[in-house]
């Protein structure tokens, strides 16, 4: 192991991080967004409620490397697709990457919104009913800010477990952390030393998001802490 | 004059059970009702029909002269107009027995949580109402303190304040002390004997049979499911006419 070679690497590798972190940042973010309405939506209707199960079933059952394989090779086989007004952002393999991720991760987190919604106290919900809330601004103001807070400490091991998951991008010929990780290695057989730097990348990348999550946690949560703390 | 409050002819049944069988009472404007009996006689499921937290099988439920409008369909009683219902709670405070307050907010956003964002106020306004009413149940200190840091007593004190920042035409208190270790019933009952003072209109579902007498202007006995007998509290705590309001009320006195 070359100290020189170490730190070149490195250098190289962080180019990388920005791309990670884009795959990372608009896919929880949209899956999140997904997540919650798919929650919501399970809690609501009967029919919806079997939807998002099948829905759920099928993304937390197969590989996410499949997935990305199904949307990256498989849609541009259907000539609708092609010709309709998404293929734009669906013929770069940046967006069928975010599609896949997107998808996958909101199977992950409507599961744990639905666990947030399970555990906000009917009796909060009772007072506001009693107090001529309904329907969006019940959700709005009540029943999702207490679900949320309940569910971020999960929905954070999902941000973690996204940014590892974002290395199955360089399949489809991403540069992200792992796409440049393989090239280097293609050029230069020393899998070893690059491999331990980039798995040093993801585990600062996680370590500085875990601390984000944890900051968020206790600023949305001052109940929970001792008063005075 | 119409009645602050009027129900009529209440049913109400879960599963095989009839809870409510034909409950009707007026609450006049400025009138405190105090309502007793053992637990099972219906007693709160009554106080959660009024503002619809029960929906009742049958009979009339009437806000300041406003009819609720209810349907039935598949058999089940259901408001016709949720509109109307929404509209028809937030001119009602409830305050229950387990507080039921908001834990990520903090006492003075609970109190103002309803009035900007149901009665649509100017938040100012709102928050102006709320310290003077906080100044008034003595929680003007703990305006920005979360319901977790707060005793029982504290607690079920802010959840009057929000009942009263909505300008309720009517307060009902189901059971508001049950929850609360004894010292602590003190400070609650003060609030909501000021507010008897005061003049507002009041239902109050209580085991504290000693209080009831003192602030109601009438006490009416629940017994399974209809009204046992109603009267001015002098006569329901000291003199009933029938025997099982006498033995009811003796079993809680002599507690």
């Amino acid at each position: 192991m070359h100290p020189l070679f170490l730190a070149d690497t490195m250098v190289k590798l962080l180019a990388g991080v920005p791309l990670t972190l884009e795959l990372t940042f608009i896919s929880v973010g949209l899956g999140a967004c997904l997540a919650v309405l798919l929650a919501v939506l399970r809690a609501s209707v009967a029919i919806g409620a079997w939807l998002v199960r099948l829905y759920v079933f099928a993304l937390r059952g197969t590989p996410l490397l499949l997935q990305i394989f199904l949307i990256y090779y498989g849609l541009g086989q259907f000539a609708f697709v092609r010709h309709g007004l998404l293929w734009p952002f669906l013929r770069q393999p940046f967006w069928c990457a975010i599609l896949a991720l997107t998808l996958n991760t909101a199977a992950y987190g409507s599961e744990i919104i639905r666990g947030g919604l399970q555990s906000v106290p009917p009796g909060a919900i009772e007072a506001a009913r009693v107090s001529g809330m309904s329907g969006i601004l019940l959700y709005r103001r009540i029943i999702l800010p207490l679900a949320i807070r309940q569910a971020l400490p999960a929905y954070g091991n999902e941000l973690v477990a996204m940014v590892k998951a974002t290395s199955l991008a360089s399949i489809v010929t991403l540069m992200e952390i792992s796409g440049i990780a393989y090239a280097i290695i293609s050029e230069t057989y020393r899998a070893l030393e690059v491999f331990i730097c980039a798995g040093a990348l993801y585990l600062l990348i996680n370590f500085l998001l875990s601390r984000a999550v944890a900051a968020l946690e206790a600023w949305l949560t001052p109940h929970l802490r001792r008063a005075g703390a | 004059m119409t009645a602050a409050v009027a129900v009529r002819d209440l049913h109400k049944r879960f599963g095989t059970l009839e809870v409510l069988r034909g409950v009707s009472l007026e609450a006049a404007e400025g009138e405190v009702i105090s309502i007793i009996g053992a637990s099972g006689s219906g007693k709160s499921t009554l106080l959660r029909c009024i503002p619809l937290l029960e929906v009742p099988d049958s009979g009339e439920i009437e806000i300041g002269g406003e009819a609720i409008r209810l349907r039935h369909r598949n058999g089940h009683a259901e408001p016709a107009d949720r509109g109307q219902v929404n509209r028809i709670r937030s001119t009602l405070g409830f305050v229950f027995q387990s507080f039921n307050l908001w834990a990520h907010m903090t006492v003075l956003q609970n109190v103002i949580e309803a009035p900007v964002h149901v009665q649509k106020r100017p938040r100012a306004e709102a928050v102006a109402e709320a310290e003077a009413i906080l100044e008034k149940v003595g929680l003007a200190d703990k305006r920005d303190s979360y319901p977790a840091h707060l005793s029982g007593g504290q607690q079920q004190r802010t959840a009057i304040a929000r009942a009263l920042a909505m300008r309720p035409r009517a307060l009902l208190f189901d059971e508001p002390t049950s929850a609360l270790d004894p010292e602590l019933v003190g400070e609650v009952l003060r609030v909501i004997r000021g507010l008897a003072e005061e003049g507002r209109t009041m239902l109050i579902v209580t085991h504290e049979m000693a209080f009831a007498a003192e602030v109601s202007n009438r006490a009416i006995f629940l017994d399974a499911g209809r009204i046992g007998e109603q009267g001015p509290p002098g006569q329901i705590f000291a003199d009933p006419v029938t025997e099982r309001c006498r033995a009811f009320v003796m079993r809680h006195l002599n507690r």
